[in-house]
């Protein structure tokens, strides 16, 4: 569900708000009109890797996502992410110099038992202060990077960022393949028809060291990779959504998100993920999502920070509560991102993002 | 409150009667204020201007990085250091000419919004309706202030043509944009500079430069941390300058100030009677003084508002000329535009209340010490008139006294500005003591009953005019003493320009690598004796700017370039990268001579050299060394070529400016001949004293309101003294010219007196002001051509301010006369 | 040696024309006496400012021997002023810029008679001997009013005109002061027209004349 959110913020950015949410109508009629200059996400498309891991430029929104759920020598719950977003602000391909159209920002926290802490790095563009490449893989921004190992696609990467006082470098190892959500990675996102690519890498095992006010944790945990692209904003009505990413028990994962819908049910979806990595995609009448307790955040929203999740297909029925219930990120464009402890049916540790709160 | 409103009342009443006198303090009022706030306009647009041209991309001290090397450095190093961390944000700047009607060049200033540092004051437009997209573009934007629109003539949504032909951005106006300015993004900035991946300088975060990391060692080698920008610099070097205004300033509310005592003590005379019957009505001295305070403050209301808007409108008609000569010297850009905070009207209201309480304290302190029934004249004016004269010769000794101290051991602008003010008061205290003592001589030789009746009438009318005639003194002595220096200034910056610029073409190629492509070419040309570059490195010696100029051995130095003092054997050393030679106000700032040892702090050591040679540097705010170039290469790696100076033959000189040009790629701007230099840099300086020429002539202005205003109040006082000698038997026409004579003999003195102490003003300006000022002294030059006609002016002055008086004396009806000598009709 | 015929003259008032005199005629004959009386407003001053050339007439003849001052230039009547007349004012009109004794001979220096013996002669009968390096207003009223006799007398003008020349001061001093200017005019060889309001001084005069409402009263006083 990370599409529409990203898309938001790269809006957030081009009106370069700060604190403040766009008017949403204006802007997605202003985006809608020249959108179809853009690449269109159409079904029947295979994904072809590595090529596929690389930026696709001629898409207007585009990004990498990484969350870790991360334990260290005392057994407390850590929580890191890393994102890289790229946005255009005109169809057309990459052209060097600064007079490329895209845009690109990065945001890196880190959420524990001290509490939440995140930055952001913006970059411009065609000169190579920020970009990716396919092969070998190779995200970056400033002095972030997200690095892979020749020939290995993305299953082995090291992961690392830093913003005011703290600091991550993160070895991630996965084994199993990747997960195309959707159709083949087409994955839809609203009942009109509203679509990105969108394929996953759950399995990751971590290893490696975070710093945070000087002090060195060793840690070790799972992390969970996203990958996707579109042109495609948000309906009107579409005011926010909640995206959740399990690593559940015994090996299995569950990825679901509700876009919140001004007068109508929340949209939802997701995807049901085997140990060995068979993926299901789940409908929206297969999922329930309830919120069971709210958090006011720095700024004063009020977000919720423990959620009821029903799959009754596959008998998930699991209280998903925020381990750290003020991780607001105060970007450009703000939102919720931290990590979240499983009980109840299933344990487990995950991720959940809100926005639009 | 009722005792005060009846006083205030009866108090008011007089003005009815007493028009002229009204005038008198309100034009007093007006005149001092709008002067002084005229200048003040001046100064604060001026300084507003340097803020917003600092802050335009740093508060003070903003920490960047520039190139060791030349003007401009590869992006490459920015993305490299971005990489590593460093949260850099590029720059690109330079200048931009504009196609036009009157082509004009701006600075053109390449931004990268989203990496800029937040306290970079120009990112504070970018958090408020900040449209990244149309500022990328395309087609982008291109910010400007509205001053410099309305000065290239543009609108807002234009695309003109740069010098070469480019189109620039649509402009955008930004109201808070420093003047002389277009901001664009980088990428727009790099085309329109012709400066493809080139960059000027990198900003960094105050709180990340303060932690002073090492570079990498290959970026290193190519940039270099610089501390501070040149806008501190700018608010010192000007200082001076607005200094001078200031004491400009100044001088005109002291003479304004001057009216408003002469009118207001001649109303408390006047009213005396009233005020004792005020006193033996009942009301009480408290409540007295304070409806004579509340009426002062309604007079300083009602003139202070008038002046603040008359300081408006006349800062507005000098704004052009200042700015001007700004940018001319010191590169300031200030809007030719006034924009002012209501502050400054509310300061020109509280100055017009401060003139007013000041001139007028003597008179409520009498007023305080009135007896209640007191009713003898002034017995023995005379005698109190002594003693008052002695008392000012004291004064003006004690100030004698501060003058030749500041002199001795004065070391700032300020103690020769005291200096000056007390030279000026002095005179001004003496004026009265003189003046009776040359028409004390005169009184022996005069014969005749009305020749002695002339005299002595004279010296009687000597206290009410003392005031208005010190005010004509110091009007007149401070246009001769600024007009002596001016003058002189000129003539020694004329020759001087004459000696100095020597070269045929002058051409300032845009970086090193170009220029000696450029010295490559030229050296191949016909016509072209001698191609010379001028190595610069902009460093800073005991925390004042330097530049140090590199130049080749040749001979056309040893010829051309004009020495103060030198050792005999100065180009030699300096050849031999032995000797440095100063620029004179950089040696005074140094306290260094001749034979001393310079420090100089390079890369990796400090070099000694010897002070072989001083010379004068009119204009320039900055220090200027000259050494060799082959030593200054040697220990700075940044140094670069500032400009080429060429020596060919003159008829060649528009052929070969045009062929530099096209073959370039450089603007007019760029390939300069001598005689438009000259015209420039002369241009530069007549524009620099237009405002000063302009404020002494108001002053002298005053100063004759003032005495108008004296010999107007007097006018019915002398009737008393003229009935007399029309009864006995002097006809009225005769009476006429004789006040005239008296008045033009008394203004007369005064400008006798003026002539020498203008001099001494211009000896006081030329070799302590300025010298405290710029640091460079000029010779004292005195015109007695200027000073005839000054002397001239001076006196036309008194005759138009006694012609009026006397044109009401030659009306008054004989009736008018008789009634001197009864009350009966 | 003076003679004044149905002198009438008016001034312009706010509330309208005000008629001063309406009718004046009288002769003063050389060495003698004339008190000019009437109570305030008569037009005493009047009169004496019109026969010493301040004011015109607007109707009527001054002869001054034989000769009238209507239609003379103002330059002629400042002459008359300068050398004819002698003036004695109420408020004295001393020069306050000049000493005493410049005050004493400047006069008589303007009319080209200038005598010093005369003048000293005139200072000493006046007193004013040890006052001569003072100025006006460092004098008494008597004493200044001496100057003003003094200055008067200087030229030896044929007329003298006083105007209440005692008005200021208290009756001794009066008296004194009436009785040097009697003695001195007398010494001169001039005339005297004095106005005054006290019939005692008036006395002393060889002749009087009453004003009122403008016209001589019938009969000497």
């Amino acid at each position: 569900m990370n599409l529409n959110r990203a898309l938001a913020l790269s809006l957030a950015l081009l009106l370069g708000a700060c604190e403040q949410t766009p008017e949403p109508r204006k802007s997605y009629a202003g985006l809608g009109r020249d959108a179809a200059a853009f690449l269109q996400v159409e079904r029947g498309r295979a994904l072809q890797f590595p090529a596929d891991h690389g930026a696709h430029t001629g898409y207007r929104i585009e990004w990498w996502y990484i969350t870790a759920n991360l334990t260290d020598e005392q057994g407390r719950d850590w929580g890191a992410q890393w994102t890289l977003f790229r946005s255009a602000l005109r169809p057309g391909p990459e052209v060097p110099g600064w007079n490329s159209p895209n845009l690109w920002m990065g945001h890196a926290a880190l959420s524990g038992p001290y509490g939440h802490q995140f930055s952001e790095a913006l970059a411009r563009g065609g000169i190579g202060q920020a970009g990716v490449e396919a092969q070998p893989f190779l995200a970056w921004i400033d002095d972030w990077s997200l690095q892979g190992v020749p020939g290995q696609g993305l299953q082995q990467l090291q992961m690392q960022a830093s913003g005011k006082d703290f600091r991550y470098r993160l070895q991630l190892r996965s084994d199993g393949p990747l997960v195309l959500h959707g159709n083949q990675g087409y994955s839809v996102k609203s009942g009109q028809g509203q679509a990105s690519w969108y394929y996953s890498q759950p399995f990751y095992r971590v290893r490696g060291e975070i710093e945070r006010e000087g002090q060195h944790y060793p840690v070790t945990g799972l992390a969970w990779l996203d990958r996707e692209w579109s042109s495609q904003p948000l309906t009107a009505e579409q005011h926010g959504w909640d995206w959740f990413s399990l690593h559940l028990e015994g090996g299995a994962g569950l990825m679901l998100f509700q876009v919140r819908q001004t007068g109508a049910e929340p949209y939802r979806a997701g995807t049901w993920i085997n140990a060995d990595g068979q993926a299901e995609s789940l409908r929206s009448d297969q999922i329930q999502l309830s919120e069971q307790a709210w958090t006011v955040q720095e700024n004063g929203r009020k977000v919720p920070t423990r959620w009821q999740v029903r799959v009754p297909d596959h008998k998930v029925d699991v209280q998903v509560e925020a381990t750290q219930a003020h991780a607001w990120m105060g970007t450009s464009f703000p939102y919720w991102e931290g990590p979240v402890r499983i009980s109840g049916s299933h344990g487990g540790r995950g991720y959940l993002e809100m926005t639009g709160y | 409150m009722g005792m005060l409103r009846i006083s205030l009342l009866a108090l008011l009443s007089h003005w009815r009667r007493h028009p002229l006198q009204f005038c008198s303090i309100l034009t007093g009022l007006w005149l001092a204020t709008a002067l002084w706030t005229g200048v003040q306009a001046l100064n604060n647009q001026a300084r507003a201007d340097y803020a917003r041209a600092g802050a335009l991309l740093a508060s003070a001290a903003q920490a960047q990085l520039v190139a060791r090397q030349g003007e401009r450095f590869d992006q490459a190093a920015h993305v490299q250091l971005r990489r590593s961390g460093w949260p850099v944000s590029p720059i690109l700047e330079g200048r931009l000419s504009i196609a036009g009607k009157e082509p004009s060049t701006l600075r053109l200033l390449g931004i990268e919004p989203l990496t800029l540092p937040r306290e970079a004051s120009i990112a504070g437009q970018l958090t408020t309706g900040f449209d990244l997209d149309g500022f990328i573009g395309p087609p982008g934007q291109a910010w400007i202030a509205p001053d410099t629109l309305l000065r290239l003539g543009l609108k807002a949504g234009e695309q003109p043509l740069s010098g070469d032909g480019q189109r620039l951005p649509p402009l955008q106006v930004q109201a808070q944009l420093a003047p002389g300015v277009i901001v664009v993004d980088i990428g727009h900035a790099q085309t329109l500079l012709r400066a493809p991946g080139q960059l000027s300088r990198l900003l960094l975060p105050k709180a990340f430069a303060a932690l002073a990391p090492p570079l990498p060692v290959e970026l290193a080698a190519i940039l270099r941390l610089q501390a501070s920008t040149d806008t501190d610099d700018l608010q010192r070097l000007t200082d001076s300058f607005h200094l001078n205004l200031t004491a400009l300033g100044m001088l005109a509310f002291v003479v304004g100030l001057f009216i408003v005592h002469a009118a207001i003590g001649l109303a408390l005379e006047q009213r005396r009677g009233l005020l004792r019957t005020l006193r033996a009505c009942g009301v009480s001295l408290s409540g007295l003084i304070g409806a004579l305070t509340l009426e002062l403050g309604l007079f300083a209301l009602l003139g202070g508002l008038a002046g603040v808007i008359s300081g408006y409108l006349l800062a507005s008609l000098l704004l052009p000329d200042v700015a001007a000569s700004l940018r001319g010297l010191y590169g300031a850009q200030v809007a030719g535009q006034l924009s002012l905070s209501p502050q400054w009207g509310l300061a020109g209201l509280a100055i017009s209340l401060l003139g007013a309480f000041l001139a007028g304290c003597s008179s409520l302190l009498r007023t305080m010490r009135l007896p209640l029934l007191a009713l003898a004249q002034p017995q023995a004016w005379r005698l109190a008139q002594g003693v008052w004269l002695r008392r000012q010769v004291l004064l003006a000794i004690v100030l004698v006294v501060l003058a030749m101290a500041c002199w001795w051991f004065g070391d700032s602008l300020l103690s020769a500005f005291v200096m000056v003010t007390a030279v000026l008061l002095t005179a001004a205290l003496l004026l009265p003591a003189l003046l009776d003592a040359a028409l004390a001589v005169l009184t022996r030789f005069s014969r005749g009953p009305l020749t002695q009746w002339f005299i002595a009438d004279s010296r009687q009318q000597l206290p009410a005019l003392a005031l208005a005639l010190m005010a004509l003194l110091l009007a007149l002595a401070a246009s001769v003493g600024v007009g002596s220096m001016t003058e002189g200034f000129r003539r020694t910056f004329v020759g001087w320009l004459d000696q100095r610029l020597s070269a045929d073409l002058y051409v300032t190629p845009r970086d090193t690598p170009q220029a000696l492509e450029i010295s490559a070419w030229l050296s191949g040309q016909p016509g072209v004796d001698a191609v010379l570059p001028n190595w610069r490195v902009d460093t800073r010696l005991q925390g004042w700017p330097v530049q140090l100029q590199g130049i080749a051995d040749h001979p056309s130095y040893r010829q051309h370039w004009p020495l103060l003092e030198q050792r005999s054997d100065a180009w030699t050393q300096l050849a031999a990268g032995q000797g440095a030679m100063l620029s004179e106000q950089l040696a005074r700032r140094l306290k260094l001579g001749l034979d001393d040892d310079l420090l100089l702090p390079t890369d990796q050591t400090e070099q000694h050299l010897t002070i072989v040679g001083l010379y004068a540097d009119y204009g320039n705010s900055k220090g200027h060394v000259l050494v060799d170039a082959n030593w200054l290469r040697r220990y700075w790696r940044e140094a670069r070529v500032s400009t080429l100076n060429l020596r060919m033959a003159p008829a060649r000189v528009p052929e070969l400016k045009a062929a530099l040009e096209q073959r370039y790629g450089l603007d007019s701007s760029r390939v300069v001949d001598q005689s438009s230099l000259k015209r420039w840099s002369t241009e530069v300086f007549d524009r620099t004293f237009a405002a000063t020429a302009a404020l002494n002539s108001l002053t002298l202005g005053v100063a004759g309101v003032a005495l108008f205003i004296s010999l107007l109040t007097l006018g019915q006082s002398r009737l008393g003294q003229l009935a007399p000698l029309w009864a006995l038997g002097v006809g009225r026409a005769s009476l006429v010219w004789l006040c005239l004579g008296q008045t033009l003999m008394l203004a007369l003195l005064t400008v006798l007196l003026a002539i020498p102490l203008g001099l001494l003003l211009a000896w006081c300006l030329v070799a302590v002001v300025n010298v405290q000022a710029f640091g460079w002294r000029l010779p004292l030059h005195v015109f007695a051509g200027q000073l005839l006609q000054l002397g001239l002016l001076g006196l036309l002055t008194s005759l138009l301010a006694a012609a009026g008086p006397l044109w009401q004396l030659a009306r008054r009806q004989p009736a008018e006369l008789l009634r001197q000598f009864a009350d009966e009709p | 040696m003076l003679v004044v015929e149905d002198v009438r003259k008016s001034f312009i008032t706010a509330q309208g024309k005000l008629p001063v005199l309406r009718g004046v005629d009288f002769q003063l004959s050389t060495g003698t006496s004339l008190a000019l009386m009437g109570e305030s407003g008569s037009g005493k001053s009047t009169l004496l400012h019109l026969i010493a050339g301040l004011e015109r007439a607007d109707s009527g003849r001054i002869l001054v021997d034989g000769e009238p001052l209507q239609g003379r230039r103002e330059a002629e009547l400042a002459r008359w002023r300068r050398e004819g007349i002698g003036l004695i004012f109420q408020q004295y009109n001393l020069i306050s810029s000049l000493q005493v004794s410049a005050n004493l001979a400047f006069q008589a220096r303007l009319a080209g008679r200038h005598d010093p013996a005369w003048v000293e002669h005139l200072a000493g009968r006046l007193g004013l001997m040890p006052l001569l390096q003072r100025y006006p207003e460092q004098l008494s009223g008597g004493q200044q009013q001496r100057v003003a006799i003094g200055r008067a007398l200087a030229p030896r003008p044929p007329l003298v005109l006083a105007d209440e020349p005692t008005g200021n001061l208290d009756e001794a001093t009066s008296d004194t002061v009436l009785d040097l200017l009697l003695q001195l005019v007398a010494e001169a060889g001039s005339s005297l027209l004095m106005v005054t309001h006290s019939a005692r001084l008036a006395s002393r005069l060889t002749r009087r004349l009453c004003l009122h409402l403008g016209r001589i009263q019938p009969g000497e006083a």
